[in-house]
């Protein structure tokens, strides 16, 4: 490889974000545009009996105000990923609800207005009759006999049951073992909160009758492919959709929402006035997707030397209302699949119920089922630990698959056929262990105990699943998700020299256009400064599944690598016929083409794409243009690994939780730009550290989302958290030709346990085994003082 | 509707807004500096930070009305003839941002805590942007731009 | 996020902005919009009418005079934190007041505002309340002064009359042999005190306790005064294990306020402990 991959380049996105200058979703403005507000229902669970808009429509600035019946044309929105036992139960959101609504929030009409402000007044014009019905909440009550029933497709509010691995080995292994610790844990709703929440401009052309759809999407492509074959029955051609930037997604921007049908709806309605809608805070935590949500029991079986010998894992997901998009996929293939984390686990079985509650809809969020395994496995092998009073990273050690087992399947065939690609998850752990100087630290910890403070140590050796996904895996054997996973790339060299390089991926925030140049301007021996990657808009970009699932470098930058592989191929056809030679002869090395031994006499790529694109003087049979399209479908996912390490102290009169020290060290294979990993690391850290210690959404017995501004969610704050320390080792993926494994969400994959394990390894001294997150001080506290097992 | 005069990075301004007008709105939609954000409506995520008389506020907690006769600075008017301002370059030098929605009002902030603080400690620099969140770095960065920044203003590199 | 409709007036003077609260019913003060505008946006405040007193200059800033400082009720927390005269002569009120909010809420936030808006997580009332300060307002039949301990009625609720204008907060110059500390444990989301401590001590030339005062936000509808353990206090030798064991045996809250995030009766455990750390650093300063 060349000059530019592996370097820690400033990103080329930052000069117009960093001057204001960056357009994202509400920054558009376009002539004649008007407003939409949604009205969303303040009950959980309703029949809507009547809705009466005619006092609202006679305000002042109002354009139009419509209900669900106005767009009762319009299908209701698809589930895509059917994880296994989701059968004809699938319910899922309308454009606005016409009969019944299962969450609060979920939007019943629409205000249009001359400016947002009067479309806000108009709101509480509009006169909706519902009838109340009981509610549930917890995914586990939501089944129980005599719970609310939300759809009559789905009895006890079950949307499915799943199941991996193998249930008889499992429960034998339990029965033979020397030590069985059981375990009840709930990983807790969380709200994804970007900072951008989301929004969306719908613009009709009466006179073409297509749409032109802004939106704040991680997935173009997929939204347009979703709202016209799905929702609107109509042809792809007829509709564009353009992600402007965007301001953070962390999964929940996958998704297609009834808004985004909306707007284009209401601007048919209108006549092709541009209607622009744009989410308050208060909705993003009400209406856009949240994430995670378990209730969980699980067993583990191990040894009384610590060898693990079985895991058997029941949880009860909840899935919200509705079904967002891809919502059965995560607690499932996600989810279970991984369930044997960096372990040698001979026996695994878990069992998934997918259930219905009157809470917002539950999908993706960073990490996505990986988190919720990770989190399980960790805080198995911590009690397998502490049962058999073993050091914590003993246990590890002596489970860990060893690098001689890649590729490596676990157990009972939970991954369903596919292979751990490579790992040495021993490295990792020897490494963070010498740069936290393990020793030294537990002596500090007995030292701080004998002073009376509390201080804590834990580890997480993770490995997660990225780089999705092989089409056939993913989609036809048995995943249920209902299309590919592929990823798209066209690559040109333009006549002046400079490329442009487009992906079917969508940034928004990971710095694609620099590290997506930095692969071509590496190949083609470029200055990154002559590559430009253009992106997130339907128009002019092949069609591509976006970006999330840590895919956009292992699987769309592997595209980008294969169409440059194939422009240098051509590049050195036509080189070879500028320099008079047999292509066989030539080779392509630092951008340049030159008879091998020759590098003194050489066409350079600018000067090998003037000659393809004037196309005067070709190679017989030989296309003018450097231009290349690739459609990658990735063999295997691919499989980051690590281990961190937390160090907390606790105020034992306060539970208040002090992070005192961070390390991650992660292996993401190789790295394009370690400045970009680095920063998508310390990101995905504090994520998981704010699942552990104080975020939570919680919903009171009717309902009503309590935790519903930032008021009352607890994001991370700068002042709550210590440096994040980062180093890696690198084991190269074998899965693509640059030996990526991705990045974006090893770091909240990673980190929760971490401080949990800490945290409950400070508490060691009173007892205390789990105590379920968020580690309020309160429950810390409690725990403290009840002296016994802080869990549910 | 009442007439307000606001300069705004240098230029003054007279307008007729409705006196409900958040400071906010007026920045982005009356005048169409978009470059300050909005990312909640409870005063809590300091997106919308703007020096006002030459102090950070948060301007969606600003009716325009308040800021009538007021000095502002955004985003958009902290570069000087091209050059970005010391706190712009360490963002960029740093990776202090990522997806960009908090780094306008994160900028200000950091202005803001220098001018007051030249020399700030770590803590200092956390404690000064706690009233601004940030979903993407984790502040790592953050804190290492505005560090950078305070180096850079003091003279050194 | 868009607040409703109002009409909006401008006073000049404290005089005028009297006037312009009994012409029109219901209207509200706008000071630097804090904790007003906040409920605004929300619709959770629907104001007719909103009378600005922003500008009026007489209401800002702090004075001296006679061993007592005089803040201005339109002085804005940076400025109370950073006042020469309150850092040297009423720390607590400095302290207290750069714990509110955050850098950009401390350059607009009002001391008056925030002890009319009477929030009782918030962390002024209960430093006023252990200073002994007063609460001075003017209305159409002229001046008066309320003690603190008066002042606060309930959760958002005070002794302010409709159309009165709260025009400054008076509390004594420190002396002697004094310190004063106010800590906070707050909560992670909105940064207001799940439980604030404010704590007076003084002591006697033989480093016994003269007198002391400790007072809670966050813990009731109102602040707490604890009086019971400042009386525990008085004359004693105040040690460690003697101001402990005040606290242990005179402290007692009823009626905590209790959230998903942090209960009534946990609040109490937190202000024992914050209570002894701010009567601590309160002996250690004096």
């Amino acid at each position: 490889m060349g000059k530019a991959i592996g370097q820690a380049i400033k990103r080329k996105e930052d000069p117009r974000l960093i001057t204001g200058q960056a357009k994202y979703l509400d920054d558009i403005q376009l002539p004649g545009m008007v407003y939409a507000a949604v009205l969303r229902s303040p009950y959980a669970h309703a029949n809507i009996k009547s809705i009466d808009t005619s006092e609202a429509e006679s305000q002042p600035g109002v354009v139009g105000v419509f209900t669900g019946k106005d767009f009762a044309d319009l299908n209701p929105l698809p589930c895509a990923w059917q994880a296994g036992g989701v059968n004809n139960n699938a319910n899922t959101p309308r454009t606005l609800e016409i009969d019944k609504v299962t969450f609060t929030g979920a939007g019943v009409a629409v205000v249009v207005a001359e400016s947002r402000y009067a479309a806000e007044d108009a709101l509480q014009y509009i006169h909706v009759d519902y009838e109340v019905l009981p509610t549930v909440v917890d995914a586990k009550k939501a089944t129980e006999p005599g719970a609310p029933q939300l759809h009559e497709n789905a009895p006890n509010n079950i949307c499915m049951e799943w199941t991996c691995g193998d249930e008889a080995g499992t429960d034998k292994a339990l029965g033979e073992a020397d030590v069985v610790v059981k375990q009840a844990i709930r990983n807790q709703r969380l709200l994804p909160t970007p900072m951008d929440s989301r929004g969306a401009i719908g613009i009709y052309s009466p006179v073409s009758e297509d749409y032109t759809v802004y939106m704040t999407s991680q997935c173009p492509h997929i939204m347009r492919l979703l709202m016209t074959a799905f929702v609107f029955g109509m042809p792809e051609s007829k509709m564009r959709c353009i992600s402007p930037h965007v301001g953070g997604g962390f999964g929940t921007k996958i998704f297609l929402y009834p808004e985004y049908c909306m707007v284009a709806a209401v601007s048919k309605k209108l006549g092709g006035l541009p209607v622009k809608w744009m989410e308050t805070r208060r909705e993003n935590y009400v209406a856009t997707s949240h994430g995670r949500d378990h209730v969980t029991e699980f067993e583990v079986a191990a040894k009384s030397d610590g060898t693990i010998t079985g895991l058997k894992v029941e949880t009860y997901a909840n899935l919200g209302g509705i079904l967002s998009t891809i919502a059965p996929g995560i607690p499932t293939t996600l989810y279970g699949r991984m369930l044997s984390g960096v372990y040698k686990i001979p026996n695994i079985y878990c069992k998934v119920y997918g259930t219905y509650t009157n809470t917002g809809m539950v999908d993706a969020y960073r990490g996505a089922g990986r988190p919720e395994a990770s989190y399980l496995v960790e805080r198995a092998v911590d009690l397998v630990a502490q049962e058999l009073g073993m050091d914590p990273t003993e246990v590890r050690r002596k489970n860990f698959i060893p690098p001689e087992a890649f590729p490596y399947a676990p157990a009972s065939n939970i991954l369903n056929g596919l292979k751990y690609d490579s790992g040495n998850y021993a490295g990792a752990l020897d490494k963070a262990l010498e740069l936290i100087d393990y020793k030294n630290l537990r002596k500090e910890q007995e030292e701080a105990r004998k002073a009376g403070r509390l201080m804590g140590i834990g580890f997480s050796s993770y490995v997660e699943i990225c780089g999705v996904a092989p089409s056939a895996w993913v989609g036809l054997n048995g995943e249920g998700w209902g299309a590919g996973l592929w990823e798209s790339a066209n690559v040109r060299v333009h006549l002046t020299g400079q490329v442009v390089v487009t992906t079917g991926s969508q940034p928004h925030g990971q710095g694609h256009e620099t590290t997506m140049a930095q692969i071509a301007a590496d190949l083609l021996g470029m200055d990154v400064a002559d590559v430009r990657v253009e992106h997130s808009d339907t128009l002019g970009t092949p069609f591509g599944y976006g970006t999330y699932g840590s895919r956009s470098a292992t699987v769309g930058g592997t595209a980008i690598y294969n169409s440059v592989q194939k422009i240098i191929e051509k590049a050195k056809k036509i080189g070879a016929h500028m320099l008079e030679a047999a292509p066989e002869d030539v080779t392509f090395e630092d951008g340049k083409v030159f008879v091998k031994g020759s590098p003194d006499k050489a066409k350079t790529i600018q000067e090998v794409a003037l000659a393809a694109a004037v196309a005067y003087d070709l190679p017989a049979g030989t296309e003018p243009f450097l231009d290349d399209t690739t459609y990658y479908d990735p063999p295997n996912c691919t499989y980051p690994f690590g281990t961190h390490v937390c160090i907390v102290e606790v105020d034992k009169d306060s539970g208040h939780v002090q992070i005192k020290r961070y390390l991650a060290v992660d292996d993401v294979g190789k790295k394009i730009n370690p400045l970009i990993v680095d920063g998508q690391i310390h990101g995905g850290v504090v994520q998981g550290v704010g699942q552990a210690l104080w975020e939570g959404a919680m919903y009171d017995d009717n309902g009503q989302l309590v935790s519903g501004s930032l008021m009352d969610y607890a994001l991370p704050k700068a002042h709550y958290l210590p440096m994040i320390e980062t180093d890696s080792t690198e084991t190269p993926s074998p899965v693509n030709p640059m030996g990526i494994k991705g990045a974006g969400e090893a770091g909240t994959i990673a980190s929760a346990q971490a401080v949990v394990n800490a945290v409950v390894d400070a508490l060691a001294p009173y007892g205390i085994k789990h105590i379920d997150m968020p580690l309020t001080p309160q429950k810390v506290w409690e725990a403290i003082h009840s002296n016994g097992n802080g869990g549910n | 509707m009442t007439e307000i005069t606001v300069n705004v990075n240098g230029k003054s301004y007279t307008r007729e807004i409705e006196p409900r007008m958040l400071l906010v709105h007026f920045i982005r939609d009356v005048l169409g500096l978009t470059g300050t954000n909005i990312g909640c409506e409870t005063s809590v995520c300091g997106a919308c930070t703007i020096l006002m008389d030459g102090q950070a506020v948060k301007s969606c907690t600003q009716l325009a009305v308040q800021a009538d006769g007021s000095d502002v600075t955004t985003i958009e008017g902290l570069a000087s003839n091209g050059d970005l301002h010391p706190v712009q370059e360490g963002f960029w030098e740093k990776h202090g941002l990522q997806c960009g929605y908090c780094t306008p009002g994160m900028i200000m902030s950091g202005v803001d805590l220098l001018k007051n603080n030249p020399n700030p400690t770590e803590d200092e620099i956390r404690h000064g942007i706690e009233g601004n969140l940030c979903r993407c770095t984790g502040y790592h960065n953050i804190v290492k731009a505005i560090q950078y920044a305070a180096e850079k203003m003091q003279g050194g590199n | 996020m868009y607040p409703a409709k109002f009409d909006y007036y401008r006073a000049s003077s404290v005089q005028e902005a009297i006037q312009l609260l009994q012409e029109h019913e219901d209207a509200k003060l706008l000071a630097g919009g804090h904790s007003l505008i906040p409920a605004m946006k929300l619709r959770l405040a629907q104001p007719p009418a909103l009378i600005d007193i922003g500008r009026i200059a007489e209401l800002r800033g702090v004075t001296q005079d006679n061993g007592s400082i005089k803040v201005g009720a339109l002085t804005v927390h940076a400025d109370v934190a950073a006042s020469d005269v309150l850092q040297s002569q009423c720390p607590l009120l400095a302290e207290a007041a750069s714990n509110v909010g955050d850098r950009q809420v401390r350059h607009k936030g009002t001391i008056g505002g925030n002890l009319a808006h009477a929030d009782p997580a918030s962390d002024l009332p209960a430093a006023v309340l252990a200073l002994g300060g007063t609460i001075h307002l003017l209305g159409p039949g002229g001046s008066r002064q309320v003690a603190a301990a008066d002042f606060f009625l309930d959760l958002l609720a005070t002794d302010l009359h409709e159309d009165e204008v709260l025009t400054a907060i008076e509390v004594p110059a420190i002396s002697g042999k004094t310190g004063t500390a106010y800590l906070k444990f707050e909560h992670p989301a909105s940064g207001y005190a799940l439980c604030g401590a404010a704590a007076v001590v003084s002591l006697n030339d033989d480093g016994t306790c003269a007198g002391a005062s400790l007072c809670f936000n966050g813990v009731t509808a109102t602040p707490h005064n604890a009086s019971a353990v400042a009386a525990a206090l008085v004359g004693k030798t105040l040690d460690d294990a003697t101001i402990d064991q005040a606290v242990n045996a005179n402290l007692s809250i009823a009626d905590p306020m209790g959230d998903m995030y942090a209960s009534g009766p946990y609040r109490v455990e937190v202000a024992k402990t914050y209570a002894k750390r701010a009567l601590k650093a309160a002996r250690d300063r004096a």
